[in-house]
């Protein structure tokens, strides 16, 4: 599903965030990156998003070379991809159900369509009951859910998460996690980005981990 | 789970189609391109209808900070356009006089009555000549006597200073031909008894100068105008963008493309012009009946009937149009140069 063929990505700073990353992950595949800061997990993700452009080695997804994607086509590619952020990036000026509808509006879901999805992205993650809410009345761990609805609200075949569970407790974060896994039995491609290493013995999952933009360990999928 | 990359690129792409309804990646509508053809222009023009209501609520919400945005397009629009409506009924004016445009014969002052009157009906059979009226010294004293006010001073005079007069009008089918009419003149001050012929033509000609002159005038205040009004709505827009940063981000984080995001400050743009248009109008026609009291009582004391001449219905059509466009255009560049600098980081 997602390919990295010797990718780097050197910014025009000068800076080498990623050098010669090469990985591949399989359709419904769950798997970690991780590495301390500044070790290039967030200019991976944002390679994955097309909010940065690699500067050297292929990038496929889903069999498509994202160099080759025109300006114009990255809309369109971005939603066949969920996105979880740490900060949730959720607008507060709008109710829960507005902030998980946006992916459907944004693709010209019928209406009828959008309530159906947003109530079972909502249903998914237990907030159905706060969808009139403005997600500036929920806790963190709330906020971070409505954020998960959203990335999944319109079935996306890969879902990214940067530091879900970044400042959740260890239940919470558990909670987060099981649901990304329930993602991943149906056929999404998760990759999550975490510094939270309790998390991911206890998960069992294949680790990329990067050092200084270089994948150090993972490159090899478990069980190869 | 190591495949070569080609077999497990080519098996993703089979599996596109089938499986069970639970598996998200499978089931339609994962994808942009899996939405049909119909539903997505059925669903663009929905999004074309609430965001054209929604931008409206918007402005609607904050009634002051709108009607004060409107209220400078107005002005700014409605000046040229009083302008305008001011010279067009000059010129309606200019062109009452025109069609009936006259020469005046002046004939030698001891002219004798028989001679007038057999080169009034020499005259009259002239092809290019509709009527001639004869005025008499005697008429001319008394007619003088009353318009002019100086009744009193002319009692005073031993003589009568006016000569008799030929008033003439020219056939219907020489009028505004400039030349045709000139041709007559010259041939009637080839008369005997013709002192001299005037051509009530030269202030209409000066007026219709002035006019050239104010519409002109007029061309080129509206087109600064409308430059001003773009830079207006140009930077509401601006300020409207700076304001949405963060819903511009999410939007376009979730797939949202730049017409999406570009669509809302477009319609804003657009309400702001129609709004300023209508009030436009709006100004123009409260000033006009303002002033239509004293144009009417100005025009009595010139025996005319003149009445100001508003901008009518084509006017409350085209100014919001007008206007309409010109946010549009505004909206426009404010996005063009803004829009894009804003990008998911």
């Amino acid at each position: 599903m997602i390919q990295f063929d010797r990718v780097s990505k050197r910014y025009v700073t000068g800076q080498e965030a990623l050098s010669g990353v090469s990985f591949e992950l399989a359709r419904g595949e769950m798997s970690f990156l991780t590495g301390h800061s500044g070790a290039g997990k967030s200019t991976l993700l944002k390679l994955l998003m097309l909010m940065e452009r690699p500067s050297g080695g292929q990038l496929l997804v889903n069999g498509k070379n994202l160099n080759r994607l025109h300006k114009s086509q990255v809309p369109f590619y971005r939603r066949n991809v969920g996105v979880v952020f740490q900060n949730h990036q959720l607008l507060f000026d709008r109710t829960v159900y507005d902030n998980v509808a946006l992916p459907l509006l944004v693709s010209g879901y019928r209406p009828q369509e959008v309530g159906r999805r947003v109530r079972a992205a909502l249903d998914k993650v237990g907030l159905l009951k706060k969808e009139q809410q403005n997600p500036v009345s929920l806790s963190g761990g709330e906020q971070q859910r409505v954020g998960i609805a959203r990335a999944v609200v319109h079935k996306p075949r890969i879902l990214l998460a940067d530091e879900p569970t970044g400042n959740l407790d260890p239940e919470l974060s558990a909670e987060i996690m099981d649901l990304f896994r329930q993602f991943g039995e149906v056929g999404v491609t998760v990759l999550i980005a975490t510094h939270d290493i309790d998390l991911i013995a206890s998960m069992g999952c294949r680790e990329l981990q990067l050092s200084g933009g270089r994948l150090v360990a993972g490159e090899v999928a478990h069980g190869a | 789970m190591a495949r070569k990359p080609g077999a497990s690129l080519k098996k993703t792409v089979g599996q596109g189609s089938g499986g069970s309804p639970r598996d998200p990646a499978r089931s339609s509508g994962a994808t942009g391109q899996k939405i049909r053809l119909r539903d997505r222009l059925r669903g663009y023009l929905l999004n074309h209808r609430q965001v054209c209501m929604l931008t409206l609520q918007r402005l609607l919400k904050e009634p002051l900070q709108t009607l004060m945005t409107a209220l400078v397009i107005a002005i700014a629009l409605g000046l040229p356009a009083g302008l305008y409506v001011g010279v067009s009924n000059l010129q309606q004016l200019g062109d009452g006089f025109d069609s009936t445009a006259r020469l005046t014969l002046f004939l030698s002052r001891n002219a004798r009555v028989e001679a007038i009157n057999r080169l009034r009906e020499t005259l009259e059979k002239f092809p290019d000549i509709a009527e001639v009226e004869y005025v008499s010294r005697e008429q001319a004293l008394a007619e003088f006597k009353i318009t002019s006010g100086f009744g009193e001073a002319l009692a005073m005079l031993d003589e009568n200073p006016l000569p008799p007069v030929l008033l003439i009008e020219p056939a219907s089918g020489i009028q505004g031909d400039t030349v045709a009419v000139n041709a007559l003149v010259e041939r009637l001050k080839g008369q005997a008894l013709v002192d001299d012929v005037q051509l009530d033509m030269k202030w209409i000609q000066r007026l219709q100068g002035i006019l050239e002159v104010f519409y002109r005038l007029t061309l080129t205040l509206g087109i600064m105008l409308a430059l001003g009004i773009l830079l207006v709505i140009g930077n509401t827009i601006r300020l409207a963008i700076e304001n949405r940063r963060d819903e511009i981000v999410v939007v376009k984080l979730v797939g949202g493309t730049n017409g999406y995001v570009r669509r809302p400050f477009l319609y804003t743009g657009l309400w702001y012009g129609v709004f300023g248009g209508l009030l436009a109008w709006l100004l123009v026609t409260i000033s006009l009946s303002w002033l239509a009291g004293s144009v009417s009582s100005l025009a009595s004391l010139y025996q005319s009937s003149f009445a100001l001449t508003g901008l009518g219905f084509s006017g409350f059509v085209a100014l919001p149009l007008m206007a309409g466009v010109l946010g549009l255009l505004g909206a426009w560049q404010a996005v063009a140069r803004h829009l894009a600098a804003i990008e998911p980081r």
